[in-house]
């Protein structure tokens, strides 16, 4: 026995629901995409001048030499020499352009901890302490030169 | 510090804490239920296989359940799952992660609904004449306003799903093959990478479906106070046994060509499976989730013993079945995360209870699917006709 169509109208029908919810889901895509999707790559491409608006944060290690080269000098010697001024000051992009506005100084009680606290995770050759029972309760600085670490 | 991750020797500090929870454990897990309890469905259908027509339904169901409850330990573990539908809309072609979502789909959609809704329709039909109120108005949907349920309908849609069946096979193949993809293709964890990964997986995925249904229809008839039928379950044994022949023979082939290559990984990974996975791996998954099912079921071959005690022992060595390959995700999926890449060191795993991607979080997604499939099995009996008679 042949199938006939009328034997196969609920397939149809199926058919039918299947497209539909491709064309919503088609519809839903064009809706839903953002419109500079995939200009430069798989990124909004509009995200590239968003973050470009952005303000800078950070001023880079040049711009604190040009004023504070006797800093530079201090660090040098030491083993902090290659660790960036901002790592330890934080952004201070508004700083170098009006130094009017002061940072503040950072507290070495929970400063050196982020970089130094033992942890059986980090190179065994990388200074660290177990801070607790390294400093007794003291910030870091009162025996410590931050700029030139080496007691 | 060092107590507290149980961290020894020298790991990198991105793997000190596992980023891989008890949640990936059970994804792989329950994908491979889905996959096995299809092919154990197909059996039936594409090779003719009448002994194992009881389960037939029944492992759908069940491969719906189960699939229906894949994604949501990803989601639960990734933590956004609304942002889920953004890999259907801007789909990136080069992540295999990121197309496990079309094959999902694709499996989902166009394989185990269909065949479900086509094996089911004359009895939807039915259904949706004498069912009234809320219930009722889920069959007429389901029907799609056609009650054609003529012989020549009912062919139609026998065609149909056999073909729907028979693309389904290397589609089930496919969903559970790509999950073992995932992990073998990570090049740079050699306790995950090689290409006997999705192998491996697909078979242990048979293993554990096909256990799965066993259980449950023996549960489920025990349940409703049936007789079960023996004929079927012999059969289902059998093919358990088959499945975990390769599935075990592989797995030694994996295990013997490490330990012959022996390669730089090698002394880590032995530590390791000698030490921290010493439970997990040799005691659960080899000694008493794969030997000793092996073993009953190689008994249940080669002697033979009275209905009573054969129900008995395929039993158990399904339950020991599903808690080896259990095992088994977890050796791969936490195992993998163990050692350190350096290969000097071990980390350990602490499982959260009361967390997101804790303890308990994951016993709820373990029992999810077996609330849906209680749902389901009441919106679409997948008894036999003839018993449901009697
Ligand atoms: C244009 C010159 C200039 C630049 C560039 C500059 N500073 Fe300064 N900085 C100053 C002046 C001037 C002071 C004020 C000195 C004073 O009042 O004693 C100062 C003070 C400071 C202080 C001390 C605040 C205190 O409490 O004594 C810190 C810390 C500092 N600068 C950090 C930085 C860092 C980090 C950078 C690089 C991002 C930087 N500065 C770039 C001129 C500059
Ligand atoms: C390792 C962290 C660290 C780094 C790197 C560092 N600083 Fe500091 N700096 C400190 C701390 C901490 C203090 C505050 C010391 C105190 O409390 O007296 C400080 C104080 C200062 C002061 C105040 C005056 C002084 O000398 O006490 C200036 C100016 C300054 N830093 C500039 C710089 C500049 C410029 C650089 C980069 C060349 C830099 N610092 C790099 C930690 C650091
Ligand atoms: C941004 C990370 C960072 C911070 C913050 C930091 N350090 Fe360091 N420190 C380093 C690095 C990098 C070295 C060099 C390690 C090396 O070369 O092995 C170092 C080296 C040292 C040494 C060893 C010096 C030597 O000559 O052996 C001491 C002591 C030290 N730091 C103290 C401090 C103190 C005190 C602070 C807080 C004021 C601090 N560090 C903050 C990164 C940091
Ligand atoms: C009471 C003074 C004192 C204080 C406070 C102190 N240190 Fe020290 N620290 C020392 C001395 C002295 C040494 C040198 C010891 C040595 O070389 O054996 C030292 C050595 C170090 C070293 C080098 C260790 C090594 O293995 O090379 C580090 C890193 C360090 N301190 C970090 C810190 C940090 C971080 C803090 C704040 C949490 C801190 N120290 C506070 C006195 C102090």
């Amino acid at each position: 026995m042949r199938i006939t169509f009328r034997d196969a109208a609920h397939l149809i029908r199926l058919v039918v629901v299947v497209l539909i919810a491709i064309a919503a889901f088609a519809g839903l895509r064009s809706l839903m995409v953002p419109e500079t999707f995939g200009q430069y790559g798989h990124y909004r491409g509009a995200a590239l001048e968003e973050n470009r608006q952005r303000a800078v944060s950070f001023a880079g290690r040049q711009a604190c030499a040009e004023c504070h080269d006797a800093v530079v000098e201090a660090k040098k010697p030491g083993k902090h020499a290659n660790v960036g001024c901002e790592a330890c000051h934080g952004p201070q992009a508004k700083h170098a352009e009006d130094p009017s506005l002061k940072p503040v100084k950072p507290d070495s009680a929970t400063l050196c901890a982020r970089c130094h606290e033992k942890n059986s995770a980090k190179p065994r050759g990388f200074p660290q302490v177990a801070a607790k029972e390294h400093n007794a309760g003291m910030a870091c600085a009162d025996c410590h030169q931050p700029h030139q670490p080496k007691i | 510090m060092q107590a507290a991750h149980g961290v020894e020797g020298f790991l990198y500090p991105n793997e000190v804490e596992l980023q891989w929870s008890i949640l990936i454990v059970l994804y792989p897990y329950i994908t491979g239920l889905v996959a096995g309890a299809f092919i154990l469905a197909s059996l039936e259908r594409v090779f003719k296989v009448e002994a194992v027509k009881p389960t037939y339904r029944l492992a759908l169901l069940t491969a719906l359940a189960f699939l229906l409850v894949a994604p949501l330990p990803l989601q639960l573990h990734l933590g956004h799952p609304e942002r889920s539908l953004e890999m259907y809309l801007t789909p990136h072609r080069s992540s295999a992660m990121a197309m496990f979502g079309f094959v999902y789909l694709w499996y989902l959609m166009v394989v185990l609904l269909l065949e479900i809704w086509l094996d089911y329709r004359k009895d939807i039909v039915q259904l949706s004449k004498t069912t009234r109120g809320p219930v009722g108005w889920i069959y007429k949907a389901l029907t799609l306003g056609s009650s054609n349920v003529s012989e020549g309908a009912l062919r139609a849609d026998d065609r149909i799903g056999y073909i729907v069946t028979v693309i389904g096979i290397p589609s089930a193949f496919l969903l559970h093959g790509y999950v073992g993809f995932i992990f073998g293709s990570i090049k740079a964890n050699p306790w995950w990478s090689t290409p006997l990964m999705p192998i491996v997986f697909l078979f242990s995925a048979m293993v554990s479906g096909i256990a799965a249904v066993m259980i449950l229809y023996m549960v489920s008839t025990w349940m409703r106070k049936k007789p079960l039928d023996t004929r079927c379950v012999d059969t289902i044994a059998k093919y358990l046994f088959y499945a975990f022949v390769i599935d075990f023979s592989l797995e030694m082939l994996d295990l013997i060509h490490r330990i012959y290559e022996a390669d730089e990984s090698f002394h880590t990974l032995d530590f390791m499976v000698q030490t921290r996975l010493y439970m997990s791996q040799v005691v659960l998954q080899i000694m008493l989730g794969t030997v000793a099912p092996l073993a009953v079921l190689a008994a249940t071959q080669l002697w033979t013993f009275t209905e009573a005690v054969r129900q008995r022992l395929y039993f158990a060595s399904g339950v020991l079945t599903l808690i080896g390959i259990f095992a088994m995700r977890w050796n791969v999926v936490i195992g993998g995360q163990l050692f350190s890449k350096s290969f000097l060191g071990y980390t350990s795993y602490k499982m959260e209870f009361a967390h997101r991607e804790g303890l308990l979080a994951a016993i709820a997604l373990m029992i999810l699917p077996f609330l849906l499939l209680w749902g389901l099995v009441k919106l679409l009996p997948p008894w036999p006709e003839n018993e449901a008679k009697a």
